[in-house]
């Protein structure tokens, strides 16, 4: 087991003819994936990377079975992107796109309440179910199949938490990138619910940053719901107030959202914390045993 | 991107929120013919810089005859303002606002944001405006509420109507709000707007609602389909190495400490700030080459973080998942040779041809300290740094 994706997952690739979405395409092929179709308006009907090209969400699902959307469509377009995905009843979409309107996230999130379906991102590398399926933009090689579960905001810090935990032997089910902008999809509890009932993960890395209150949130989550050991880590006790740090939703507004802060509720709610990104898999490691 | 006052209020006429009359001045002398041009007895004037708290620190005074005004511009023209929200650095004040002074009797604040936790758009108001909404909000938790908006209906009768309670508004008051409230959401909308702030909205003793002071940020990611917003943006209230960095695609926001870092991503990029704090030293900047660092970025990179003079080491921390390492060591040594760099270099570097990454470093003959992770690599520049 895993969650969300596995080896029977069907992708399909919106803006696959793109820069971005040709390049991350074939590295998920390259790492076992399997990508059933892609959507750029106007090319429908052409092959491109030996998959077939529709010119719209729809077409491609009456014609192939899809479980996946992931979007690379550039960001003035992508929340129609997530749109069409979700009205096309696409049961999880990827959205990797950096840089969308916040306001367009907003209207996003209103239009596809009513759909059945889970989002991912945006400003995300995506999700991987190490050796199995990757939907995203993460190095494939550093995962190695296991029993952690990783949720983070941030994509190198992903890969931190990945990479030490594939050295010291623990493995993954399933690493998400639920990503950096302030008004987004999934977030940590959606995770840490589907880690908890997943059988074979063992244990819940989760990966936090400056602004907004997720972090707090997650933590009062783990205190009530979660069982499986957690080992959470906060990006940004050095960040200055009032600075957006890279990420769109990376920022200490008003005096709200600052590591401190987020370390206090994940300390009070009695979930083992660590100061040093470097920590993480050897702290994974001692709750497991 | 922010918006001064004097361009927040503009985009407020535009959208029929009522605000006191008022122009723009450069020098003394264009300050007094405004208020003359204006009329009347009192008016205020206030210097033009992206920072709250200006009354505090002396940018916002009220002129009783013209000859004060003509002074008081004077005094605030090309003067760097210190405030709580600028950092020490303060920001100059290159333009006054003056405006006729509003008599009134009751300070309310209002303001239209990006909520994070309801993942809309709220409207966030109190009786007490004025001061700092933080504080207000801390004090009396209670005089603050929050009006969540659904997207798809706007703003509904019965909010306005709860808005207009809450506030302590008249009848006829409450209808100036409703129409307020409609305009500010409108230009939230149209202009991309991550927040529009009116604090103080005053009830003058004519029982009119004005918006005496106006605070807009702009959603930078929207700025491309915002052309006439972009050309407001002042390149003087931000910081200029900030500004060049983002051009060339990089993220960088420069600090006060001494060990300048380089990292591939943004969260790697705070957490290296962190990690060189956690082992007793100062970080001088948080800077994001991004997943595609490229050695022409590296090296860019490099001469920006060198220009900060207080710098006395560098930690470079690489995370190659889409980059290869090789590259990135390969752009490390081409800047360091070409800026002909003095100061210790600390390199880690991990992910994707990581060996023959380091074989490189190691081959050039310089002197770069390589990291074996993130641990020795803060433990090695901060201690290169106390030297």
């Amino acid at each position: 087991m895993s969650i969300l994706v596995n080896k029977n997952t069907k992708i399909l690739c919106q803006g696959i003819t793109g820069n971005q979405g040709s390049f991350h395409t074939q590295h998920c092929i390259e790492y076992g994936s399997e990508v059933v179709a892609g959507v750029t308006p106007g090319a429908g009907g052409r092959e491109y990377l030996d998959i077939p090209i529709y010119n719209s969400v729809r077409e491609a699902v009456d014609i192939s079975t899809v479980d996946v959307s992931m979007i690379y469509v550039p960001a003035p377009f992508a929340a129609d992107a997530i749109i069409e995905a979700a009205e096309a009843g696409i049961k999880l979409i990827v959205c990797i796109t950096e840089g969308i309107p916040v306001n367009d996230m907003v209207k996003v999130k209103a239009a596809i309440k009513n759909n059945e379906c889970r989002l991912l991102g945006p400003n995300c590398p995506g999700i991987i179910t190490s050796e199995e399926c990757k939907v995203g933009i993460m190095p494939g090689f550093i995962h190695k199949k296991g029993k952690i579960g990783i949720i983070s905001r941030s994509g190198t810090l992903t890969y931190e938490a990945v990479y030490q935990t594939t050295k010291n032997g623990l493995g993954q089910t399933t690493c998400i990138g639920i990503g950096g902008d302030p008004i987004r999809g999934m977030n940590f509890i959606d995770c840490l619910k589907l880690f908890e009932d997943d059988p074979e993960t063992e244990g819940i890395i989760m990966v936090g940053e400056i602004g907004g209150t997720d972090e707090e949130a997650a933590a009062e989550f783990i205190k009530s719901d979660i069982k499986k050991p957690v080992v959470g880590y906060i990006a940004g006790v050095t960040a200055p107030p009032g600075k957006r740090m890279g990420h769109a939703g990376a920022i200490v507004a008003g005096g709200k959202g600052t590591a401190e802060e987020k370390y206090r509720a994940l300390d009070k709610a009695g979930v083992h914390s660590v100061k040093s990104p470097a920590l993480l898999g050897d702290a994974i490691l001692e709750l497991l045993n | 991107m922010n918006l001064h006052e004097f361009q927040s209020k503009d985009l407020f006429r535009k959208y029929g929120i009522p605000v006191p009359k008022g122009a723009i001045a450069t020098t003394p002398n264009e300050a007094k013919s405004v208020a003359h041009e204006l009329g009347g007895e009192k008016w205020v004037v206030k210097a033009q810089i992206h920072s709250g708290g200006r009354g505090k620190a002396g940018g916002v005074k009220i002129a009783k005859n013209q000859d004060e005004v003509t002074k008081f511009a004077k005094e605030m023209l090309g003067k760097t303002f210190v405030t709580k929200q600028t950092g020490s650095s303060g920001l100059p004040s290159n333009s006054v606002y003056i405006e006729s002074a509003t008599d009134y009797e009751k300070e309310l604040y209002i303001s239209l944001l990006v909520d994070r936790e309801d993942e809309c758009i709220s409207v966030i108001s109190s009786k007490s405006g004025g001061g700092n909404i933080e504080e207000v909000a801390e004090e009396d938790p209670n005089s603050v509420f929050k009006i969540p908006i659904n997207s798809a209906l706007g703003i509904m009768p019965y909010q306005l109507r709860k808005l207009s309670i809450g506030l302590g508004l008249t009848k006829e008051q409450s209808g100036q709000l409703t129409s307020i409230i409609k305009n500010t959401y409108n230009l939230f909308l149209e202009n991309d707007a991550s927040l529009v702030e009116i604090n103080p909205l005053v009830v003058s003793k004519k029982s009119e609602l004005i918006a005496l002071d106006a605070k807009i940020n702009i959603d930078s990611n929207a700025l491309f389909r915002q052309p006439e917003l972009l050309k407001l943006k002042d390149p003087t209230q931000e910081d200029e190495s900030e500004n060049d960095a983002a051009k060339k695609g990089l993220n960088y926001v420069s600090l006060n400490g001494n060990i300048a870092c380089l990292v591939n991503g943004a969260g790697l990029a705070m957490a290296t700030m962190d990690l060189i704090k956690l082992h007793g030293g100062e970080p001088a900047n948080f800077l994001d080459v991004g997943g595609g660092a490229t050695s022409e970025k590296v090296s860019y990179a490099l001469k920006l973080i060198l220009a900060n003079e207080n710098v006395q080491g560098i930690l470079v921390n690489i995370f190659g998942g889409i980059v290869r390492c090789d590259l990135i060591a390969q752009g490390i040594i081409d800047a360091v040779k070409e800026i002909e760099v003095s100061l210790p270099v600390v390199v880690r570097l991990e992910g994707t041809n990581v060996e023959d990454g380091k074989e490189i470093l190691k081959k050039s003959g310089l002197e770069i300290i390589t990291a074996t992770d993130l641990t020795d690599a803060a433990k090695k520049v901060v201690e290169a740094v106390n030297k």
